[in-house]
């Protein structure tokens, strides 16, 4: 049975597979016909899916969008996207979710990683990649896996050897582009850290424009025995824009990842990190703020597995939304039968800062285990009326005392990101993204 | 400088401040005591604007101005300042940052030019010094973690940096050992000068062995009952406040 033919649907299924970088490759256009079956018979999650309870779709069901900007190889983009502070290193550059060697510069990167965007090892090595992207789509993908199974024309292809540690971030900026029309783009990353590598990663999402793009953007980490990523996000894409992530992270023993995000951009955002902690002692950290304004919809699902022993994951994050804003997070740990010793935690404050805007907030932990720490919080509240006073009877005007709070109240999360003038615009960022004056 | 003349203000819809009236002039010191529930807090707040205390009659003139007609921060800018009796806790705000942002948008306010943080950083140094403040302390978030006594230093340190026209300690001296009390006493008469004054408001007679009040007024049930010299601080604490509800025409606390 087919899931109803929205304008959406349809323009998905005009995509079409063939022409895609790869096409021609039989298991490859076998797995992108399957993937693409089995979304049109599937359709777009709905809320009564569990992962997509508090975000509806509804209105993305009545958009149509363009397979690909034809002109994306030449538009240009002001340097001042590009650039970030405390990110003067290598840098892989995405536009309209095409990889932009002229813009990149990669040329930085350390002998013992290597990087390639996907559309040229689709094209001139796809073998490798067989076991990722031949493999059948699990039962209870949503949609926009299988879309991006379907589609996937680019992304990022990252290996770091073993042992080899990598001292300068690798800058990652996803720009989106006046292209006339809004176009959907979905990228494939395969990130991977051999035994006792160590990498940070520093991706930026940025927008000039408001034709309201979509991406759709799915990832695979691997993290070997003993590596640690240290993954930033700072999302700043464009105010119509849609911006759909799901990220799979396995970790094996005594690995770490370490984990920030700022989601300050977009319409409608989501981010569904699944975090599986496979190996004994594997530790997951998370820190992470969403500030939104207008209608912004921001969706944050961090599900974390334990299945190592002795395995710890610890989870921070804040959102605030003014306006008629709404904000979901879903942070779930499981730990499964034998991940005895594990320690996991998960904590959520929220800041609603008019009587319009909405925050849901469900923590949950499922423990199938012994001898396991886990805990859990979350509020939603509003700023203290006292404190405001405090900081007004000094003579600090209502909105500044608005911002420095809000700030203050995200500053945790922000704490740890590094470099420190990365961390630094962060908290400009966040001090910026707030209306000028509500009631 | 300010006056109140027959000021009545409610709290969540009961009349606490019942006709009051009181001036002060520049380089007057004022103590307000009286018992606990007479409308001491309540009278410090209405003057520095918190919201939630209804103004039903009178009024309340700094330099002539209609200070309730004005926000809590344009009072501030004015020169007003309020010591509270209990100093909020600021999680993720460094007392510093906060310190220079509240001297600044009042100097903007005023039209003045703000403070680089060079500048800045000078005078609070002077006046941690004369403050025997821990500088630690300014480090920190504002208020969290400091102990009752750091709390209420804190808000004179605040007063000495911003030099207000008009001070309102509202019980600064509660819960301070006697080390902790003169120093907030020096920190206040270090202020004291031809141009500004302050409302010393306290259930005890004890800080004002320290901050000499030009006058003493005695407030019970919403307005002023009784008013003095520094000598009346001593009668007070010789006698307790039933002597002066004594004292008191029957019409006062029918």
């Amino acid at each position: 049975m087919n899931a109803a033919a929205t304008p959406f649907v349809e323009s998905m299924q005009a995509a079409a597979v063939s022409g895609l970088p790869g096409s021609g490759v039989a298991w490859l256009d076998e797995a992108r016909h399957a993937a693409l079956r089995a979304f049109v018979e599937r359709g777009l999650p709905d809320t009564r899916n569990e992962l997509w309870k508090y975000t509806a779709l509804r209105a993305l069901q009545q958009r149509a969008y363009a397979p690909r900007d034809d002109e994306v190889a030449s538009r240009g983009v002001a340097d001042d996207l590009l650039r970030l502070d405390g990110c003067d290193g290598p840098r892989a550059v995405f536009v309209n979710g095409v990889f932009r060697g002229d813009l990149s510069r990669l040329d930085e990167l350390a002998g013992s990683i290597t990087l390639q965007p996907l559309s040229h090892a689709l094209q001139h090595r796809p073998e490798p990649l067989r076991f990722l992207l031949g493999a059948r789509a699990d039962e209870d993908e949503d949609g926009f896996t299988l879309l991006n199974r379907a589609l996937a024309a680019d992304g990022l292809v990252v290996r770091v050897a073993d042992g080899a540690r990598i001292s300068q971030p690798l800058h990652v900026v996803h720009v989106g582009t006046n292209a006339g029309s809004a176009v959907a783009w979905h990228l494939r990353d395969l990130i991977e850290l051999g035994d006792g590598a160590s990498l940070a990663v520093i991706e930026h999402h940025v927008g000039d424009d408001t034709s309201g793009h979509l991406a759709n953007i799915v990832r695979t980490i691997t993290l070997r025995a003993h590596a640690r990523l240290g993954w930033t996000i700072v999302q700043r894409a464009s105010e119509d824009a849609t911006l759909l992530r799901h990220t799979d992270c396995v970790l094996h023993d005594n690995a770490e990842l370490d984990f920030h995000a700022l989601e300050l951009g977009g319409k409608l955002s989501r981010h569904e990190l699944r975090v599986d902690l496979a190996g004994d002692r594997a530790r997951f950290a998370s820190r992470g703020a969403f500030v939104l304004d207008g209608r912004q919809h921001c969706d944050t699902e961090v599900l974390v597995t334990h299945r190592g022993r002795d395995t710890v994951s610890d989870s921070l994050w804040r959102g605030v939304a003014s306006d008629r804003a709404r904000g979901v997070v879903h942070g779930r740990i499981l730990v499964q039968p034998g991940a005895d010793g594990s320690d996991g935690s998960f904590y959520n404050k929220n800041l609603l800062l008019s009587p319009t805007a909405e925050i849901d907030t469900r923590p949950a932990l499922e423990i199938y285990a012994d001898e396991v720490k886990a805990n859990h919080g979350a509020t939603v509240g509003q700023l203290d009326d006292n404190v405001l006073f405090y900081l007004r009877s000094r003579g600090i005007p209502l909105d500044t005392a608005r911002r420095m709070l809000v700030r203050a109240f995200c500053a945790v999360t922000l704490d740890g990101i590094r470099p420190a003038p990365l961390r630094g615009f962060c908290e400009t960022l966040l001090a910026e993204q707030l209306p000028e004056a509500e009631a | 400088m300010l006056k109140i003349e027959n000021l009545h203000a409610r709290v969540a819809g009961k009349e606490i401040l019942k006709g009051l009236s009181l001036e002060a002039k520049p380089g007057e010191v004022h103590a307000i005591m009286g018992p606990n529930g007479a409308g001491k807090s309540t009278l410090g707040n209405v003057i520095a604007g918190r919201a939630g205390y209804e103004v039903t009659q009178g009024s309340v003139t700094f330099d002539g101005n209609d200070l309730l007609a004005m926000e809590p921060e344009a009072r501030a800018a004015a020169g007003v300042f309020l010591a509270f009796q209990y100093p909020v806790e600021i999680p993720g705000v460094n007392n510093t940052y906060f310190l220079r942002a509240a001297l600044n948008a009042q100097r903007k306010a005023r039209g003045e030019t703000e403070l680089d943080s060079m500048q800045f950083l000078k005078l609070v140094r002077e006046r941690v010094k004369e403050m025997g403040m821990t500088p630690e302390l300014l480090n920190r978030a504002v208020n969290q973690g400091f102990s009752g006594g750091e709390k209420k230093r804190n808000e004179v340190f605040q007063m000495a940096v911003l030099e207000p026209r008009l001070a309102i300690l509202d019980e600064t001296d509660s819960g301070l050992d006697i080390d902790a009390l003169k120093q907030v006493a020096e920190g206040v008469n270090r202020l004291r000068s031809p141009e500004r004054s302050s409302l010393v408001i306290t259930h005890y007679q004890r800080l004002l062995d320290y901050i000499v009040p030009d006058f003493v007024h005695v407030l019970a049930d919403g307005r002023i009952v009784e008013s003095g010299d520094a000598t009346l601080a001593k009668e007070l604490e010789a006698h307790g406040y039933a002597w002066v509800r004594d004292r008191t025409p029957r019409e006062a606390h029918a």
